[in-house]
């Protein structure tokens, strides 16, 4: 058997920020888990009715599965390896050697191809990360972020799971950081990062991003009872919460994600204007989870007659108290 | 969230996979990683998901006994899957996967087709060809 030592597993409420977080820990930069999803800038809202998955528009509480590897380290001034493959046999033998090597890695996977899920969350969902940790006989060991012990995957599942076809294929993705600057300039990078969150909120010069999405969305659900069958519209109901509710982001989770960086930025600017918004943003992500609680109600209930204005409205409000907190951030300098 | 406000709803659908993590704030209004069981209205949409798929395997199971359709499509809905996400999945184009629901088509299939399906659906050639009754 063979595994990194000294290795201790933490559970996280997100797979990417997890998996950054514990990386970059190992390679002596210590970063939290919101601290790397606010400085990522991954907090977003995206409702894209033109891109449909499963027939239902696409509905996202934070950037694209994939940005915070891909991005997040060049913003820091971290070395970072990436790797994709072609051949899936040299990708294993290679993770076989980091693994012998007693180097941290971890991998873009699919949740349908990893084994240790529950039955019912195994969709098609081809970015999930993992931290490969080490290998016993023809099991790998994985720390997966979003699960409270060390998982264990069979060599082969966990290559299916590597090399799923369809949208953000992995490719067999596997990354780490080489070299991390030896300080780093929080102040810098929280104002840099809260600026660019602040921007994508208010001013994305799409309709379907940032406040703007949440409005347009909640205008397409009071609309959607003289469209649609009632069946549709439970559905699609479903669909906003279950995006919101993926695995470990509980309700909202996002936005407490948030919340919990504006208070960490709180601690290392000691500026008053940040406690306020953390605040503020603790508060909307309970509004998320009332609103969450009340399109749970619609289905559980299965009634065909629906009170869809009143569920725009709780949309409409999470969207109006978002913009306010942003509104907020954008005097901070 | 308080963390006392952190829903524990013991739910099926991560039943055995231990807790989630989520973030909540303590009396002092500090922020920290809370263990949570889940939360039901969590369970109630997933579900909601899971019961369509499962009703249209049940369906798609029956008109394969009756020689309507393939297993493809019962084993395409058992994995929660629509004809894009199987056909983007097994990297054909959709109308090739539309056939293949035909049973006579099915039936003519390569053994490398079907070793495809049957790797993507993680069982073997003669699972795939013969689901039984109760399964």
């Amino acid at each position: 058997m063979k595994t990194i030592r000294n290795f201790e597993h933490r559970h996280f409420a997100h797979c990417e920020t997890g998996v950054m977080s514990t990386l970059l820990k190992y390679s002596g930069l210590e970063l939290s888990e919101p601290m790397v999803f606010g400085l990522s800038g991954a907090i977003c809202f995206a409702y894209l009715p033109f891109l449909k998955m499963g027939n239902m528009p696409l509905v996202s509480y934070r950037m694209f599965p994939g940005h915070i590897v891909k991005k997040f380290p060049k913003r820091l001034g971290v070395e970072y390896f990436r790797k994709t493959y072609k051949d899936q046999d040299l990708a294993m033998a290679e993770l076989d050697d980091f693994v012998e090597k007693g180097r941290l890695v971890g991998l873009q996977t699919s949740a349908y191809f990893t084994t240790y899920f529950p039955p019912e969350m195994r969709f098609q969902f081809n970015a999930h990360n993992i931290i490969i940790i080490g290998k016993e006989g023809d099991e790998y060991l994985v720390s997966d972020p979003v699960f409270d012990h060390i998982e264990r995957i069979k060599a082969a599942d966990l290559k299916k799971a590597r090399f799923p076809r369809g949208l953000s294929a992995p490719k067999g993705l596997v990354h780490y950081p080489i070299k991390c600057p030896d300080a780093v300039d929080l102040k810098k990078f929280i104002k840099k990062s809260i600026k660019k969150t602040v921007h994508m909120m208010l001013y994305a010069p799409v309709p379907w991003i940032g406040i703007k999405g949440i409005n347009h969305l909640s205008r397409h659900i009071g609309k959607l009872s003289r469209k649609q069958k009632p069946k549709y519209t439970r559905h699609f109901l479903g669909n906003i919460v279950r995006m919101q509710e993926e695995i470990g982001t509980g309700g909202g989770g996002f936005r407490f994600m948030y919340a919990a960086f504006l208070q960490e930025a709180q601690d290392t600017l000691g500026l008053p204007l940040l406690k306020e918004a953390s605040d503020r943003m603790t508060a909307v992500g309970d509004q998320w989870r009332k609103f969450a609680l009340e399109c749970a109600k619609i289905l559980k209930r299965k009634e065909s007659r629906v009170d869809l204005p009143e569920i725009a409205q709780y949309l409409r409000r999470c969207g109006d108290s978002e913009k306010q907190i942003y509104r907020m951030l954008k005097t901070f300098k | 969230m308080k963390i006392k406000e952190v829903p524990q709803d013991d739910i099926q659908t991560f039943k055995g996979s231990g807790t989630k993590a989520i973030y909540a704030v303590d009396e002092n209004g500090r922020y920290a990683r809370t263990p949570s069981s889940g939360w039901e209205a969590e369970e109630v949409v997933l579900r909601d998901v899971v019961d369509d798929f499962a009703k249209l395997a049940e369906d798609a199971k029956i008109r394969v006994f009756k020689g309507e359709t393939s297993p493809i499509e019962y084993y395409m809905n058992k994995y929660y899957m629509d004809l894009p996400a199987l056909a983007r999945g097994m990297g054909l184009a959709r109308w090739r996967v539309k056939r293949h629901f035909n049973p006579n088509v099915f039936n003519k299939l390569n053994r490398k087709m079907l070793q495809e399906y049957a790797d993507f659906f993680n069982t073997d050639i003669d699972t795939l060809k013969n689901i039984k009754e109760i399964a």
